[in-house]
């Protein structure tokens, strides 16, 4: 199956979805929607660089912030529409990845793990002496009630729903499309034995650096209507620390090596954390994608996906 | 701009005496980081978790927080040793410590800070104690005894934990695992049970830490995480495993960011050492007394 093809499936079960959504008519369904939908999209982007190329990211919230604070400077200058948002934060975090990928991936992987955890501090930091953006008061972001094209008029967390939706779409076919090119394989013999892709002649650094540019885009696009979405942005909402937790756990109780192990993790956890929230509280749902996180890598290290394929070959062999 | 010389000399003095804090937090952090090779990014984690079990003995008995903190050390080290175990049997002995190590700890970090948030909520607690308080005054220069017990309490343990290493043989076959695990075998010692041994004292280092942190500062969950750039940068600039070069970097990171709070105000101190720990890595990865 083909890019093309892998696209137009994926948009149409999404499209299914969204007509569901719309028969439903109830304007929740949307907002829990688009949270697993940008779940999606951060698993995805994390799982680029960290499942593919092993190297662990732990400033997820650090991309996403960028991302959605990049979407409050235009608010606050000019408002642009969104999708043209999507593009300016993918390319400010982009290039936040790059710097951070080019100061610190020459050297052994926990150091880049180390750096992008400080960098979540630091962007913190600045965002919160930035009086422009708001600084620790935060920024209102208002939006219209309904989202007019053409004649059409929907929603506006339906239309914030569609955008993610089609991120969601973008991301995945683009972790497939590399998955099966002469890119991921490169990054697959990154993560397996880097001294030995270095020695054959892989350009690892080069590789690496596409990688943390395009996962940090990734998570930058996810992150640039988040403050129309939640309607009022504060530096600890959007540096929150669940956010790189999650993007860790989804891929790794989904599987790492595959995009089909991030869409299953972030369906899986996403949903269950929607449900927790309403019925429990934030904090002990937080509480268990942590234990999970920590179960899943001692006891699965595969993740589900992992679990599946063993069962079956074990089926096989019997 | 018009710099007064005895803001500067107070802020040189204050930054030398929060230097001596970093200096025990980073302790933990060079023995498991530098020597061992484990990325134990949740030590910051078990550092408030020492911070919090001072506060709770010290609000309910009234024991001194450092004193509670010796108490309570062997917990600390069997923590530690659990820790280990559990690491190198799911991701050392396999070969994936480097993906799944990280998420390991990364996780407990979150599921200490979490659980933490639960029990005690998102307050700021602080101790009592009786040199809380009071200051010395010498010539101008401000000491208060809150900043100067836990750095002298800090550089006391430091000065122990550097006698052990260099003179204790238990010490040198830590320092040994870290330069050659192979040769250490031929020598009849179990790498493993050092390396367990080695990650319990760096986790019980964490409890001194901790008590020494709550003393500074008023604690909540969250604020281990401004540490972890914190003590991987003054880890690195150091000199991954050498543990005077861990000494001098906690100083000089303790007097850059009290100038900077001084100078620019105090919400600016946490990008320092994120500007440290990036140009460290960038111009010189071996950090000061790098082998």
């Amino acid at each position: 199956m083909n890019t093309a093809t892998f696209s137009i499936i994926t948009a149409a079960v999404g499209l299914a979805v969204m007509a569901l959504f719309h028969w439903l008519s109830v304007d929740y369904a949307y907002f829990a929607g688009y949270t697993i939908l940008q779940f999606i999209v951060l698993a995805t982007a994390w799982n680029i660089l960290g499942g593919y190329c092993g190297y662990v990211n732990f400033g997820t919230a650090a991309f996403f912030a960028i991302g959605a604070y990049s979407s409050v400077f235009w608010y606050k200058f000019h408002p642009l529409p969104i999708p043209l948002l999507i593009v300016l934060g993918a390319v400010v975090s982009g290039i936040v990845g790059l710097g951070t990928g080019y100061l610190t991936l020459r050297l052994r992987g926990a150091f880049f793990s180390i750096a992008t955890l400080a960098m979540a501090v630091v962007f913190q930091t600045l965002v919160v002496n930035w009086d422009f953006v708001g600084g620790s008061r935060g920024a209102y972001i208002i939006h219209p009630e309904n989202f007019e094209l053409a004649g059409l008029k929907v929603h506006y967390i339906e239309y914030l729903f569609a955008l993610m939706l089609l991120l969601a779409v973008i991301a995945l076919a683009t972790a497939r499309t590399i998955e099966r090119s002469r890119l991921g394989y490169g990054f697959a013999t990154i993560r397996d034995d880097e001294l030995a892709a270095e020695a054959c002649g892989v350009p690892t650094l080069r590789l690496k650096l596409i990688a943390t540019t395009l996962s940090g885009a990734f998570m930058g696009m996810a992150g640039a209507p988040f403050p129309y979405y939640i309607g009022y942005l504060q530096p600890q909402s959007a540096f929150a620390l669940d956010y790189a937790v999650n993007s860790i756990a989804m891929p790794m109780i989904g599987g790492t090596t595959t995009w089909v192990g991030p869409l299953v993790g972030s369906i899986l956890l996403g949903s269950a954390q929607q449900y927790a929230t309403v019925t429990i509280s934030s904090a002990v749902n937080l509480l268990i994608v942590g234990l999970m996180l920590v179960a899943f890598v001692i006891i699965a290290p595969n993740g589900l996906i992992g679990l599946v394929k063993e069962s079956l070959r074990a089926r096989r062999r019997s | 701009m018009d710099i007064s010389w005895d803001l500067l000399l107070n802020a040189i003095v204050a930054g030398l005496l929060l230097g001596g804090f970093y200096a025990a937090v980073t302790a933990g952090i060079s023995i498991s980081f530098g020597m061992l090779d484990i990325v134990n990014i949740a030590h910051p984690a078990f550092v408030i978790l020492g911070s919090y079990i001072a506060y709770y003995v010290n609000i309910n008995l009234g024991i001194d927080p450092i004193l509670v903190s010796i108490i309570v050390l062997p917990a600390f080290y069997a923590l530690g040793a659990l820790v280990y175990q559990v690491y190198y049997m799911s991701f050392e002995r396999r070969g994936q410590e480097s993906l799944r190590g990280l998420a390991f700890f990364f996780g407990l970090l979150f599921v200490t800070e979490v659980s933490l948030i639960l029990v005690f909520g998102v307050d700021y607690r602080y101790v009592e104690a009786a040199y809380i308080g009071p200051s010395l005054h010498l010539a101008g220069l401000e000491l208060p005894l809150r900043m100067l017990v836990p750095c002298l309490v800090a550089l006391a343990t430091f000065g122990a934990l550097e006698l052990f290493v260099t003179r204790t043989f238990l010490g040198r076959a830590i320092m040994a695992v870290s330069q050659d695990q192979l040769a250490l075998q031929l020598m009849a010692a179990d790498p493993i049970r050092i390396k367990r041994i080695a990650f319990g004292i760096s986790i019980a280092l964490a409890s001194i830490a901790g008590a020494l942190l709550i003393i500074i500062q008023p604690v909540e969950p969250s604020v281990g995480r401004d540490y972890i750039g914190r003590v991987f940068a003054i880890c690195v600039l150091g000199g991954l495993g050498s543990l005077p070069g861990a000494l001098i970097a906690a100083f000089l990171l303790g007097v850059v960011e009290s100038l900077t709070s001084t100078f620019y105000g105090p919400s600016w101190a946490p990008a320092v050492s994120f500007g440290f720990l990036l140009l460290t890595l960038a111009f010189r990865p071996a950090g000061l007394m790098g082998r």
